[in-house]
């Protein structure tokens, strides 16, 4: 833009037009680095398709995941059956991919309930600072002291066993690392003058946390989110195959590879196949999580 | 005290002995030591002094916005005959925005770069008027804005901070701090940050909008060009006390206080070129002790033995001016 030193600014057609294409061009250049990125590529196809399976399950499984054949037990994977099927008789590969609706729910659970808890209990704590800083964040690092896995097994076998408390137990895990974040985003925004100026027009507490410091913690948080995914999906598996998540019969990967520990050397494809699928979905969310975090990155659009 | 109830009641603004430190960890900073000033209905105030005498503490300390562990001391401050320092901070709020604005010194600073400068002047309504809806509210701040001799209002509204230039953004701020019709509004070196072209564009608009709204202004800063063409009034500040106030004319024309003088000998001369430029000798004092005697004292010229025991009183001159200056002891009146 010409320096406007008379105070005058653009036409607003003119200002309008740039403003498009200003966009226009950020656009094409997150597909451009995006399209670089080998491995976001990779982890992109593999979410899209995890979101594909778990929107179309019906139309993907022919079998009932929960329908035991039990004269099929064991089978080896065949066209019948392509992943085999389990010690009841039931088919696996159906498990797994209706397993991939318990797991992105478990994922989207934790994070609508333990990230917006992580981000108000970390602004909160930076903005009005002192007591209720050293408060707050000390009882994040009461949290942050023990593995994250750990932090959920206890969790999950205080509340007892069950999809929902998995749920409560990881996202009761997960917040203290989200108020960090916030915290210091806070920290960073509150010394500006536009939040003096708001305090100068009288705006309270809340009004200037929720509308002026939140958004501007948000970019930091999605990217945060995007990474942890692979982690959240790991600790429900974990739960899982524990015993302390989602219970049979329910299709729950982590549940269906502890099912097939007693006949790991002999009929393999009962734990490998599902732990496959962890594997897979997990990778996914991460490539896709370092990838955003690069586009997202001001520096990196430089190149 | 000298003045009666019944004048004082007629202040817009009444600050005496105001008082702020600021305790840190190489000792307490006395930023302000017996602030006392005046500031009348639709008046223009100026604040003079220069960098680190204590302005901006005094416009913060009207608002209450003084942050810990700064802390105001003693003093008063009435708005309206209203004891600010009594104020519940629920009432402060009340106040800010409504009664009382300020305009910061960097208006791109002082915008939020992710939100439309409409909804930011908007905010201002829907921050006192909770019944306001967001709708009519934009309508006034667009309203607002057509005032400050923005071109196309209804387009910049949607503008982001950064698409405005300095002196656009410095319009947008006053109609944040106006749009509310204040009482009073106080503005904390509003020109310093703009080029000096737009520097008088500002102010003129400045002074245009606060009298038609009937603002009072408490206007902060080191220029007294800017000084003694927008101001009614002026206080000169030295080292966290006022030291000289009066009428424009009479304080720039016939300065009392030798810090005065020689703050208005700096001011390059035109007539005489290739004279040096002239300048206070010795340094401010450092605010970790009170002053004892008068702050300026070491490096007047014209310093006596009483400067260095007692802090002057004001002496009162004619036509409402005052000087901090034992030189006015003999001549007129204590207070």
């Amino acid at each position: 833009m010409t320096p406007t030193t008379t105070g005058r600014t653009l036409d607003s057609g003119e200002a309008r037009r740039r403003r498009t294409e200003a966009r226009w061009r950020y656009l094409a250049d997150t597909f451009t680095l995006w399209r670089r990125n080998r491995l976001m590529v990779i982890g992109t196809a593999i979410i899209l398709g995890l979101i594909l399976v778990v929107l179309m399950a019906p139309f993907i499984a022919a079998q009932d995941p929960f329908e035991q054949v039990l004269g099929d037990r064991l089978l080896a994977p065949s066209a019948g059956h392509l992943f085999g099927t389990d010690g009841l008789g039931r088919d696996i590969f159906a498990r797994v991919i209706y397993g991939a609706r318990v797991t992105l729910t478990i994922a989207l659970l934790v994070a609508a309930i333990g990230t917006p808890l992580g981000m108000l209990i970390g602004v909160v704590a930076g903005y009005l600072g002192g007591a209720v800083d050293e408060i707050l964040m000390r009882l994040a690092d009461v949290f942050l002291a023990f593995p994250r896995l750990i932090l959920a097994i206890a969790f999950a076998a205080a509340l007892g066993p069950g999809v929902e408390n998995a749920v409560l137990a990881i996202a009761i895990a997960h917040w203290p690392s989200y108020a960090r974040l916030a915290r210091a985003e806070t920290l960073n925004v509150k010394s500006n003058d536009y939040i003096q100026a708001m305090r100068v027009l009288g705006a309270g507490k809340v009004r200037i946390m929720a509308s002026h410091i939140a958004p501007l913690c948000m970019s930091s948080i999605i990217v945060r989110m995007s990474l942890d995914m692979g982690t959240i999906i790991l600790t429900a598996a974990g739960l899982g195959f524990l015993g302390l998540g989602a219970q049979p019969p329910v299709p729950e990967w982590g549940l269906m590879v502890s099912d097939g520990r007693q006949y790991l050397v002999d009929q393999w494809w009962v734990s490998t196949l599902p732990g496959m699928a962890i594997l897979v979905v997990v990778m996914g969310f991460n490539l896709l999580g370092d990838g955003v975090r690069d586009v997202l990155d001001p520096r990196q659009r430089q190149a | 005290m000298r003045t009666g109830a019944g004048v004082a009641d007629e202040a817009l603004l009444d600050v005496r002995d105001l008082s702020v430190e600021f305790p840190t960890l190489r000792g307490t900073i006395h930023a302000l030591q017996g602030v006392t000033f005046r500031l009348q209905r639709r008046e223009t105030l100026g604040l003079a002094g220069e960098t680190g005498c204590g302005k901006s503490v005094t416009a913060l300390a009207v608002l209450r916005l003084i942050s810990a562990p700064g802390r105001i001391r003693s003093g008063r401050i009435r708005f309206e005959g209203r004891d600010l320092l009594a104020a519940s901070e629920t009432e402060m709020r009340g106040i800010r925005g409504s009664q009382i604005s300020m305009i910061l010194q960097e208006p791109k600073m002082s915008l939020n770069p992710v939100i439309r400068v409409g909804d930011q002047v908007a905010e201002t309504l829907l921050v006192h008027d909770r019944t306001l809806s967001r709708r009519a509210a934009r309508e006034q701040a667009a309203a607002m804005l057509a005032t400050l001799g923005i071109p196309d209002p209804r387009q910049i509204v949607r503008r982001y901070p950064h698409e405005l230039s300095g002196g656009m953004a410095q319009r947008v701020m006053i109609g944040m701090m106006l749009v509310t019709r204040p009482k009073l509004l106080i503005a904390d070196e509003p020109t310093s940050a703009l080029d000096v072209t737009i520097q008088a564009q500002i102010l003129e608009l400045m002074k245009a909008l606060t009298r038609e709204i009937q603002t009072a202004v408490l206007l902060i800063t080191h220029d007294l060009g800017v000084m003694a063409e927008t101001c009614d009034r002026v206080a000169v500040m030295y080292a966290g006390r006022v030291v000289e106030q009066g009428p424009v004319v009479r304080v720039l024309k016939n300065p009392q206080h030798p810090y005065t003088q020689g703050l208005l000998k700096t001011i390059p001369n035109e007539a005489a070129t290739d004279a040096p430029l002239f300048s206070i000798r010795g340094q401010v004092p450092s605010l970790l002790q009170p002053v004892i005697g008068c702050a300026f004292a070491p490096r007047c010229h014209q310093v006596m033995e009483a400067c260095r025991h007692a802090a002057p009183p004001s002496y009162r001159m004619e036509s409402d001016h005052q000087a901090a200056c034992f030189l006015h002891r003999d001549r007129w009146p204590h207070g």
